[in-house]
C-alpha cells in the first residue's frame, strides 16, 4: 500500500475539534506538501494519517522520536528492527554487523553525518538529529513517507539535500512544510490548512508563492 | 492562626516525638559512658591494622556477599520489574522487602546454617523486593514515543531493548551502584548474626574492650565505601561478579532434613502441631500478642516517631556544614567528613557501639538512626541549597538560613524524611536484636528459645507494620505534594 482513501479525519483536543471532519485520498506516486499556519491541523493530521495505516509508513514526526542514550547508527537500524529476529538485534546493540554498519554509514555520507556514526543522539546538535531521524525514515524503506517539518533546523544547502533524497526514495508521500517555496519545489500537490479544513488544494506546477501566502 | 499544610504536619510530629520521649525509656547505665566514649575515639584514633589476620578475610567476604547478594538481587528485580504492574506482584515486593536483611538472614540460619547461601539470599531477598519497585518506576519514565514509531511487527524484545533500557540506562546503573554501597552496609551487618563478615570481627573486638581493631576495621570500611568509584568499574564488573561466589567461604553444608523440618514442624504455630483445637490456637495466639507483639509493635512505634524527628532535627543542624552559603572551605570539608562518616556507617552498627557504651536504653538507639539517616538526608539538602542562587543582598548568618535557605529547601526535605520513615522503622525493629524491646528483640528471643512458629508471626507482624508506615508515608507526601526521588 502506497497512496490511501481516508475519509472522516477529525480531531479533538480538551473537547474542542481543532481538525475536520475531511477526507484525503493520496495517489500513488503523488507527492504532497501541507501548508499552513502553525497550529492549523497540519501536525494532527499527520498523526492520524500514520494511525489510520497502522504505522505502515515511514513517519518523521516533530519531536523526532530518537533514543537519547543510543548512538547514532542504532538510532537508523530501528528502522528495520522488524527485519530480524530478537536475538539478531540483541547482538546487534552489542555489536553491529558488518552488512548494516555500510548500509547505514553510505546513508549517513549521503546526508552528511557520516562522522556522527557513533555519537550518541543526545550530544547531536538540531539540525543533526532531525538528520538522524529522517535517516531513520529513509531506512524503514516504507512505499509512504509522512513526515512533519523533517527540515526545520536545517539551512538552505542542507535542507535541499534532505529533500532531494526524500524524494528519491519516496514515490508516495505527504509532508508537512513551513516554506512555500520548498513545498513548491520538491511537491507535486500542495494541500493548504486552516482551523482544520483543507483551504486548498491544488496541483504545485499551477500554483506560485503568492497564491498560498493567503493562508498564513 | 494560619499555618501551612507542611507547617502543621511537622508540629504533629514533634508533638507526637515530644509524648513519646515520655514514655520512652532513654537512660544511660553504664557507670563510665564518656570514658568508654573516649577510650572508643582513642581506639578509632590509634587504628590497629595488623592485629588480626581475620580482618582482611573479613573485608572480602564483606565484598564477596554484597556482590552476589546485590547482582542477584538486581537480576530477580528487574524480571520482577517488568510484571510489577501486576498487584500480586506488588504486594509479594512489598512483604519481601518489608522484612529487612537481618531476618531474613535469623530465618535461613535456621535451616541453612552457617552456609554461604544464608547471607546471599538475606541480601538478595529483600533487595529483589527494592530494585524491582524502583526499577519499574525509572522505567516507566521512559519516552514512549520511540516505540511508537518502530515499524508494525517488531518484536517486544526488540522494541524494550531498543526503546526502553537505553533512554534509563543511567538512572538504572546509578542506583544500582547506589544499592551496592547498601550492600557492603547490610553485607557488613550480617556478621552480627555470625556470618564470617565484617560485623563479626567488630563484635568480637568490642566485646573484648580492643578498641584499635574496631577502629580500624570502621576506617577500612569507609575506605571501601568512599573509593566505591575507584575499584568498581564497569569493565570490572563482570569479574567482580563471577569471582565473588568463590569468595564466600564455604560455611557448614546444609542439613536438608532441618530444612524440611523448619517448614513442615518448626514454623507451624504449637497448638496445631500438638493437635490441639482451635481454642488453644486461640490462646496461644492471644498470648503472643498480649506479651510479645504489642509490647514490640509500642515500643517501635515509640521509637520510630522519636528517631524519625531526631533525624529531621539533625538534619536542619547539618545541611549548613556543607551548604556554598556558609563559612569556609575547612568548615565545609569537615563537614562533607562528619556526613560522609555518619552515613557510611549503618545504623546497626552505631546502635551497637553506643549500645556498648552507654547500656541497653532506646537512647543510643535514637542517636544512632538519627546519625545515620541525618548524615544521609543532610547530604541531599546541603547539597541542594549549593545550587540555590541568592539575591546579592541577601541576609547573613541566621537570618540566611532562617529567611532564604530552610524556606526553599522544606518541602524537599520532608519528602526524603517521609520516604525514609518506613526505613527508619525497618530499623528500629531491627536494633531490638541489640536489646532494646522493639519487635526485634522479640523475634531474636523466640528464636533462642526454638520457638520459631512464635518468631515467624512476630517478623510477619513487623512486615505488616512496614507496610503500614509505607502506604502512610506515601499518603503523606502525596497529600502534601512532595515529590522524591528513589535514590535516598
Amino acid at each position: 500500500m502506497s497512496g490511501f482513501e481516508l475519509s472522516g479525519l477529525t480531531a479533538s483536543f480538551d473537547g474542542e475539534r481543532v481538525l475536520g471532519p475531511l477526507s484525503l485520498d493520496v495517489r500513488e506516486g503523488e507527492r504532497v506538501a501541507l501548508v499552513g499556519k502553525s497550529g492549523a491541523g497540519k501536525s494532527t493530521l499527520i498523526k492520524l494519517i500514520h494511525d489510520r495505516v497502522d504505522g505502515h509508513a515511514s513517519l518523521v514526526p516533530q519531536d523526532l522520536g530518537l533514543v537519547n542514550g543510543l548512538p547514532v547508527f542504532h538510532n537508523v537500524f530501528m528502522g528495520q528492527l522488524d527485519a530480524h529476529p530478537a536475538w539478531y538485534n540483541t547482538v546487534t546493540l552489542v555489536r553491529p554487523f558488518r552488512k548494516d554498519k555500510e548500509a547505514v554509514k553510505s546513508l549517513l555520507r549521503e546526508l552528511g553525518m557520516v562522522d556522527k556514526f557513533w555519537t550518541p543522539a543526545a550530544s547531536l546538535s538540531g539540525g543533526q538529529r532531525q538528520r538522524v531521524a529522517v535517516a531513520r525514515a529513509i531506512y524503514r524503506n516504507a512505499n509512504l513517507l509522512l513526515a512533519d517539518e523533517p527540515i526545520s533546523a536545517l539551512d538552505g544547502p542542507l535542507a535541499h539535500l534532505v529533500m532531494k533524497a526524500l524524494s528519491q526514495r519516496f514515490a508516495t508521500s505527504v509532508i508537512a512544510l513551513h516554506d512555500v517555496e520548498i513545498a513548491l519545489a520538491y511537491a507535486t500537490r500542495i494541500v493548504g490548512i486552516q482551523d482544520g479544513q483543507i483551504a486548498l488544494d491544488e496541483s504545485s506546477d499551477r500554483l506560485s508563492a503568492a497564491d498560498i501566502m493567503p493562508l498564513y | 492562626m494560619h499555618l501551612s499544610p507542611t507547617l502543621r504536619i511537622s508540629l504533629l510530629f514533634l508533638v507526637i516525638a515530644i509524648a513519646a520521649l515520655f514514655f520512652a525509656d532513654i537512660a544511660i547505665t553504664t557507670a563510665n559512658p564518656w570514658r568508654d566514649l573516649g577510650r572508643f575515639f582513642l581506639g578509632v584514633a590509634t587504628p590497629d591494622f595488623f592485629s588480626t589476620e581475620g580482618l582482611a578475610t573479613a573485608l572480602l567476604r564483606t565484598v564477596a556477599f554484597a556482590f552476589v547478594g546485590v547482582a542477584l538481587g538486581s537480576a530477580c528485580g528487574f524480571l520482577l520489574s517488568l510484571i510489577y504492574r501486576f498487584y500480586p506482584v506488588r504486594i509479594f515486593c512489598a512483604f519481601i522487602r518489608a522484612i529487612h536483611e537481618l531476618f531474613w538472614a535469623l530465618i535461613f540460619l535456621q535451616f541453612f546454617g552457617f552456609h554461604p547461601l544464608t547471607g546471599v539470599l538475606a541480601i538478595a531477598i529483600p533487595y529483589s523486593g527494592i530494585f524491582a519497585k524502583v526499577y519499574s518506576e525509572i522505567l516507566d519514565e521512559a519516552d514512549p514515543g520511540p516505540a511508537r514509531l518502530l515499524p508494525p511487527g517488531t518484536g517486544i524484545i526488540s522494541t524494550f531493548l531498543y526503546t526502553r533500557i537505553p533512554d534509563c540506562w543511567v538512572q538504572l546503573r546509578t542506583y544500582t551502584a547506589y544499592r551496592l554501597e547498601c550492600g557492603l552496609r547490610s553485607s557488613a551487618i550480617l556478621g552480627f548474626v555470625g556470618l564470617p563478615t565484617l560485623g563479626f570481627y567488630l563484635e568480637t573486638s568490642f566485646s573484648q574492650g580492643l578498641y584499635s581493631q574496631a577502629g580500624a576495621m570502621l576506617i577500612l570500611f569507609y575506605v571501601l565505601i568512599a573509593t566505591i568509584p575507584l575499584w568498581v568499574k564497569p569493565k570490572l564488573l563482570p569479574v567482580y561478579i563471577l569471582g565473588a561466589p568463590f569468595f564466600l567461604g564455604d560455611g557448614m553444608p546444609i542439613v536438608w532434613g532441618n530444612v524440611a523440618r523448619f517448614f513442615t514442624q518448626d514454623i507451624i504455630p504449637a497448638p496445631l502441631r500438638d493437635g490441639e483445637g482451635l481454642t488453644e490456637l486461640g490462646a496461644w495466639f492471644s498470648d503472643l500478642m498480649l506479651t510479645e507483639a504489642l509490647p514490640g509493635i509500642w515500643n517501635t512505634l515509640l521509637l520510630t516517631q522519636i528517631a524519625l524527628v531526631a533525624t529531621g532535627i539533625l538534619t536542619l543542624l547539618a545541611f549548613p556544614l556543607i551548604s556554598n552559603h556558609f563559612g569556609g572551605p575547612i568548615r565545609r570539608t569537615s563537614g562533607h567528613v562528619f556526613l560522609v562518616i555518619a552515613r557510611s556507617t549503618p545504623e546497626y552498627i552505631l546502635a551497637y557501639i553506643l549500645l556498648q557504651l552507654w547500656g541497653p536504653s532506646m537512647l543510643p538507639a535514637v542517636v544512632a538512626l538519627a546519625l545515620h539517616n541525618g548524615g544521609i538526608i543532610g547530604h541531599l539538602i546541603g547539597r541542594q541549597t549549593n545550587t540555590i542562587q541568592l539575591r546579592p543582598d541577601a541576609p547573613t548568618g541566621y537570618r540566611r538560613y532562617s529567611w532564604e535557605l530552610v524556606p526553599r529547601v522544606y518541602r524537599s526535605f520532608l519528602a526524603f524524611l517521609f520516604y525514609r520513615w518506613e526505613i527508619i522503622m525497618r530499623e528500629t525493629a531491627i536494633l531490638g536484636i541489640l536489646g532494646i524491646y522493639t519487635l526485634g528483640f522479640y523475634v531474636d528471643s523466640a528464636i533462642q528459645q526454638i520457638r520459631f512458629d512464635r518468631a515467624m508471626v512476630l517478623i510477619l507482624i513487623t512486615a505488616l507494620l512496614n507496610i503500614g508506615i509505607d502506604i502512610l508515608g506515601r499518603y503523606i507526601r502525596r497529600k502534601l505534594a512532595l515529590q522524591t526521588m528513589p535514590t535516598c
